[in-house]
């Protein structure tokens, strides 16, 4: 066969293809805009990598929430603002002080097999989720959902029938609370917390989450699933707002290589993309319809180690400072990433719910006086040329995190003369070294888990998990612990932030933006929302 | 570069020694031979430069090659490009880091690394294969089965995991590439050594009562020497390019060093990007590096194979 | 031939044994493991987690498991990284499009480069022989990570960009093995093997026609065609045949870079990943699968050798 007439083949086979489709979606508009729709609303993007899991029990993966949101459907939803909306529940409701939940579900949910969704699914899949015979990596979610004997269950101590959900009635979800969770509703948009069809997974143990075997209930059924390759859902005529679902069909094609991905997306293979760092600004020049940039719920920063295990420079509150304050942010931002990031001076992104920037000393300054302050704290700490201020500086491999680190150490190397040697591993060394405080000076980065600023400032907490700076500040503790119930946080946090700016035991370094290629035919992306919980339901395609 | 070095000492060396023992000029033939092949003389000048570069070129460079031109820093594509005038000979990559000095630094690691890990494969190969075809009978038996075994590993596969336990070094990839090349040197040597080891030159050594091992390093291992010598010349260049498989994985030279590979492969993610010298000088130093090796292992085996004779 | 063949697989079994513990001993030594997560996880969940894999068994125990497994149950146990494969399954989906990607670069490799390296070897020393050289020593330098970006921007971003969308060739994937998404992997894993067979090929031709026979023969008077097709080529492929079984272990096994480029879902994306990931048990399965592809392809070649030269037993 001829090297033209393979590819005519191919393209013919689509053009019938979308001509097929088109005959049903030509006519149609968009009920609310009334813009003509476009006749393929297939919607195509980008993977990093192969999901792990379609299970929501046990997916503990962005990537993989973002399919499972389609798939299935929880209590609450997200708009595009990140608003809570009526889910599988059509209306809740809080008692005795915020400690017990009650959930009305809606009449008409169903699965795809056509049962029901019931409040017997909810109560089967959070127990499934804290059960010890589950094995979830993220039973821990429950514990954070503060449920009523939801720790217990986990660590084998109690039936996961004393976990403190019930199903009232079909229809009613009462949940049990430890303690007053003023945003615990807005916990039950994640994707732990999914229904699941306790006969399809007593039936197929692991390999239920299968295109041939899955039940979901969300507006889209998975129809395959090619490991590392490829993902495909599509229009799930079960759903109860299959009419108001527009997209037909969602496509993840794995691309491990941005620019390989940026590549196809310039040939027409994919509707959306990451761009690749430092790209942005010549793409949105080149194509402004297309690139967006929008605030994220993360952080970057750089943490000391502040444990025994760490050096004796970084004890001195003098010598963390001294590098806080030299690292021009600026920099970093507008010519290392140059996609819209911000400057950080605060350990919580600004785009954080409900959460206010407070005044830190180092961020008004300009960064001639935080270079100057800088020498100043070092040679006070007694480093210089002398006596050379010397570290390693710990990141995972990867492209971006390597040119931060690189600039980051040639900022010190020219103004405070400190020789910082650069060390990268791969993921999973990465992140033993560092839990093992076997580091000096490591890379760190948090997405909030939900829309609150506890959700970064227990990182610097003494029992947190992800403490692996070891900083440990007794008042810190303190605040945070009474942040959980008070009705206005916003002090405690203010608090925090600037114990953090006194004492330095990270070095913030940018807030995300999230940077994207998004083909201007495709409608609907919920740029405004933060956590980037989107729906695919939500999106629709426009004619040309 | 010091294994280049000691191999022409080595060789120099035994030019003397064959002489002494076969009492005819081989070496000499040999070198008459290489020296009439022109592209493999043209590729020895040519490397050599290359390396003297590598060496001398820094001392002119106005930029070292870690230091960022914070002015050029993220405009590479309109002001990284190469020019006299800023001192970016080669441009500059996404960091403004210049790449004249970056690229020749990386001539010196993808060197050192090709010529150690040759070493490493050499010495552990020509000894190991000596020995077996040397002792033989249950020894060979044994020692050539551990061969076959350790040929059936996928060595890329170990290579990774090794570099992943044992943490990433220099040291490490010199070893690490070299060990797993060395199995098929040993193979070759002991061939050569089984037919050597019936010549009348090695009976007489047995009959004046020289112990094996002597045998083996005074008597065997000089009459392998061509055979090693060409092998080495070809595992050159298949280790620079093992080198650079392993950085496009992520797992070769700590920043800020660099090296060819991965600068090649920093350079291919870009080329897009209208930033075309961040891919194009280190890959033209690759290139032609590389040729001159399969250059120099052509003519080597052209002059040293017997058959030719 | 049979008692050969019963030998070789005898030594076979040791081989796989030794391999699998090797392994097995070096995977654990890595720092980190496949529940190693960015926020450590809370202990008893790790617990739980252990204990459903069985990683709290002693390791001699696990090993001993492992291998029984697979002898009786032909079962290479659950992937740890995706829940819902084992590794039968990732095997048996990412080895197929694997090999299909092998038998067509194997083919392409071997035509292409025996072509070149014989009509090199007859030329000798004349601008086809010069060409034909610089055209493998050019295949063999140019890594396959630059090779690949430079197809996909002119197989399919310029091809599209020419042809206002009409044609080009889609820039990675599988997409069930449409002939559109092979051409470019295929074109990137086959031309180092074939510059190496073409190399072989020229050099032991080159030989051949040296040798005394072939001038005899020619001597005799018979014409070059004849003196290559009957006399020269037989012998002259010897030593590419040695070299076809390593190179289609090679090739069938998948280069990481191709796999992972192109993200076809290939064995080479897991080759890499899972010991990234560290999931033990794909790690193992993937071993275990090339070290058998590697010691059959050896002892085909093997076999093949002693059929082609009469002077070779197989002892």
């Amino acid at each position: 066969m001829k090297f033209t007439t393979m590819l005519k083949m191919a393209s013919a086979t689509a053009v019938v293809a979308a001509m097929t489709s088109g005959a049903y979606a030509d006519s149609h508009v968009h009920p609310e805009t009334g813009e003509k729709l476009a006749a393929d609303q297939t919607f195509t993007y980008r993977l990093l990598d192969g999901i792990p899991t379609l299970d929501p029990q046990l997916n503990e993966d962005v990537s993989g929430s973002d399919i499972i949101r389609d798939l299935f459907e929880g209590l609450l939803n997200q708009d595009a603002e990140g608003n809570l909306i009526p889910g599988v529940a059509e209306s809740w409701e809080a008692s005795e002080g915020n400690t017990v939940y009650t959930f009305n579900l809606r009449d008409d949910a169903k699965w795809s097999n056509g049962d029901p969704v019931t409040a017997g699914d909810f109560v089967y899949a959070w127990r499934r989720a804290a059960d010890p015979a589950t094995a979830s990596p993220y039973a821990w979610y429950m514990d954070l959902m503060s449920i009523e004997n939801g720790s217990e269950v986990v660590a084998g101590e109690k039936d996961p029938s004393e976990l403190g959900v019930e199903a009232v009635d079909d229809k009613t979800l009462r949940v049990k609370l430890t303690s007053a969770l003023p945003y615990f509703a807005s916990m039950v948009t994640h994707a732990t917390t999914f229904p699941t069809h306790q006969a399809t997974i007593e039936e197929h143990g692991d390999s239920w989450t299968r295109p041939e075997n899955m039940v979901s209930n969300g507006a889209y059924k998975l129809t395959e699933w090619v490991l590392n390759e490829r993902t495909v859902r599509e229009r799930n005529e079960m759903y109860w707002n299959n009419e108001d679902t527009i997209l037909d069909k969602v496509v993840t094609l794995v691309i491990n290589d941005e620019n390989v991905a940026l590549t196809r997306y310039r040939a027409g293979e994919l509707d959306k993309t990451e761009v690749p760092a430092g790209q942005y600004p010549a793409l949105e020049e080149e194509m402004p319809d297309e690139a967006h940039s929008f605030p994220r719920l993360c952080n970057y920063y750089y943490t000391f180690n502040l444990s025994d295990k760490g050096p004796e420079a970084f004890k001195d509150v003098r010598v963390r400072k001294a590098l806080a304050y030299a690292v021009d942010r600026k920099v970093i931002t507008d010519q290392v990433l140059q996609g819209g990031q911000f400057e950080a001076y605060t350990f919580t992104p600004a785009a954080t719910a409900g959460f206010e920037v407070p005044d830190v000393d180092f961020a008004g300054m300009t960064q001639a006086e935080r270079d100057a302050k800088a020498k100043e704290l070092l040679a006070e700490a007694g480093y210089g040329s002398d006596n050379p201020l010397q570290f390693d500086m710990l990141y995972n491999t990867s492209e971006g995190h390597k040119k931060i680190a690189v600039a980051m150490s040639q900022m010190w190397k020219q103004k405070l003369g400190v020789e910082a040697t650069l060390a990268n591993m791969e993921w999973k060394t990465f992140l033993e070294t560092r839990g093992n405080q076997d580091f000096e000076l490591a890379r760190g980065a948090w997405c909030g888990d939900y829309n609150e600023a506890s959700t970064f400032l227990d990182l610097v907490t003494t029992p947190s998990g992800y403490n692996d700076g070891k900083y440990s500040n007794a008042e810190v503790d303190e605040l945070m612990v009474a942040a959980k119930t008070s009705d206005n946080p916003q002090d405690n946090y203010t608090r925090v932030e600037q114990i953090l700016a006194e004492e330095m035991p990270v070095i913030p370094v940018y807030h995300y933006a999230g940077v994207i290629m998004l083909k201007d035919n495709l409608k609907g992306w919920p740029f405004e929302n933060v956590e980037q919980n989107w729906y695919s339901r939500d999106l629709y395609k426009v004619a040309e | 570069m010091i294994a280049k070095s000691e191999k022409m000492d080595a060789l120099a060396e035994n030019i003397v020694e064959q002489h002494a023992i076969k009492g005819r000029s081989l070496w000499q033939d040999a070198m008459a031979r290489f020296v009439r092949n022109k592209a493999a003389v043209v590729s020895v000048v040519v490397l050599a430069l290359i390396t003297i570069l590598s060496f001398v070129g820094p001392l002119f460079a106005p930029w070292d090659y870690e230091t960022i031109d914070w002015g050029t820093m993220g405009n590479a594509a309109t002001l990284g490009y190469p020019s006299i005038a800023t001192g970016h000979y080669f441009g500059t990559d996404d960091l403004g880091r210049d790449i004249f000095a970056r690229t020749l630094q990386g001539t010196q690691i993808s060197l050192t690394v090709g010529f150690l890990g040759a070493a490493v494969a050499v010495v552990v190969g020509t000894l190991y294969g000596a020995i077996s075809g040397y002792v033989g009978g249950t020894t060979d038996n044994i020692m050539m089965r551990i061969v076959d075994l350790l040929l059936s590993v996928p060595y890329m596969f170990v290579l990774i995991l090794l570099l992943v336990v044992f943490g990433r070094s220099l040291q490490m990839l010199f070893v690490g590439i070299g060990l797993f090349a060395w199995m098929d040197m040993a193979r070759i040597v002991r061939g050569q050594t089984l037919s050597i080891k019936n010549k009348e030159f090695i009976e007489a050594a047995i009959a004046s009562g020289v112990g094996s091992f002597t045998i083996i390093m005074r008597h065997v291992v000089p009459n392998l020497l061509g055979v090693v010598i060409v092998y080495a010349s070809l595992l050159v260049p298949s280790l620079i390019l093992t080198e650079s498989f392993i950085s496009f994985l992520g797992l070769g030279v700590q920043e800020p060093l660099t090296s060819w590979g991965a600068l090649i492969n920093e350079g291919a993610k870009t080329m897009q990007y209208g930033v075309i010298w961040q891919l194009g000088f280190p890959l033209a130093f690759f290139i032609v590096g590389l040729f001159c090796f399969f250059f120099i292992g052509d003519g080597l085996r052209d002059a040293l194979d017997p058959k030719d004779r | 031939m049979f008692s050969f063949i019963v030998r070789r697989v005898g030594y076979a079994i040791p081989t796989l044994l030794i391999l699998i513990i090797a392994s097995f001993l070096l995977m654990y030594a890595a720092p980190g493991g496949p529940f190693t997560t960015e926020r450590a996880l809370p202990p008893e969940v790790l617990k739980n987690i252990e204990a459903r894999y069985g990683l709290n068994d002693p390791l001699p125990v696990q090993i001993w498991n492992y291998i029984w497994n697979i002898v009786t149950n032909f079962d290479f146990g659950p992937s740890f990284k995706y829940r819902d494969r084992s590794v039968n399954d990732i095997i048996s989906q990412g080895f197929p499009v694997t090999l299909t990607y092998g038998i067509w670069s194997f083919i392409f490799a071997v035509v292409v480069g025996l072509t070149l390296g014989i009509v090199a070897a007859i030329r000798h020393n004349t601008a086809m022989d010069y060409t034909a050289v610089g055209i493998s020593i050019s295949a063999q330098v140019l890594p396959n990570f630059v090779m690949a970006p430079i197809l996909v921007l002119i197989f399919t971003l310029g091809l599209f960009r020419l042809t206002d969308g009409q044609y080009y060739l889609p820039g990675g994937g599988w997409n069930g093995g449409q002939i559109e998404y092979v051409i470019m992997p295929v074109i990137a894993l086959s031309t180092s093997y074939m510059a190496n067979i073409a190399r072989l090929a020229r050099s032991s031709m080159l030989e051949v026609l040296n040798s005394n026979f072939i001038r005899t023969a020619k001597a005799k008077g018979l014409s070059e065609r004849k003196v290559i097709l009957k006399h020269a080529l037989k012998p002259a492929l010897m030593p590419v045949i040695s070299y076809l079984g390593p190179a289609f272990v090679g090739m069938a096994t998948g280069s990481v870079v191709v796999d992972m480029y192109f993200s076809t879902g290939g064995m080479g994306q897991y080759f890499v990943n899972s010991a990234f990931n560290r999931d033990y048990s794909v790690m193992m399965g993937i071993t275990i699968l090339i070290g058998v592809l590697t010691i059959t392809f050896n002892m085909i070649v093997d076999i093949v050798y002693a059929w082609l030269d009469p002077r070779i037993r197989l002892s």
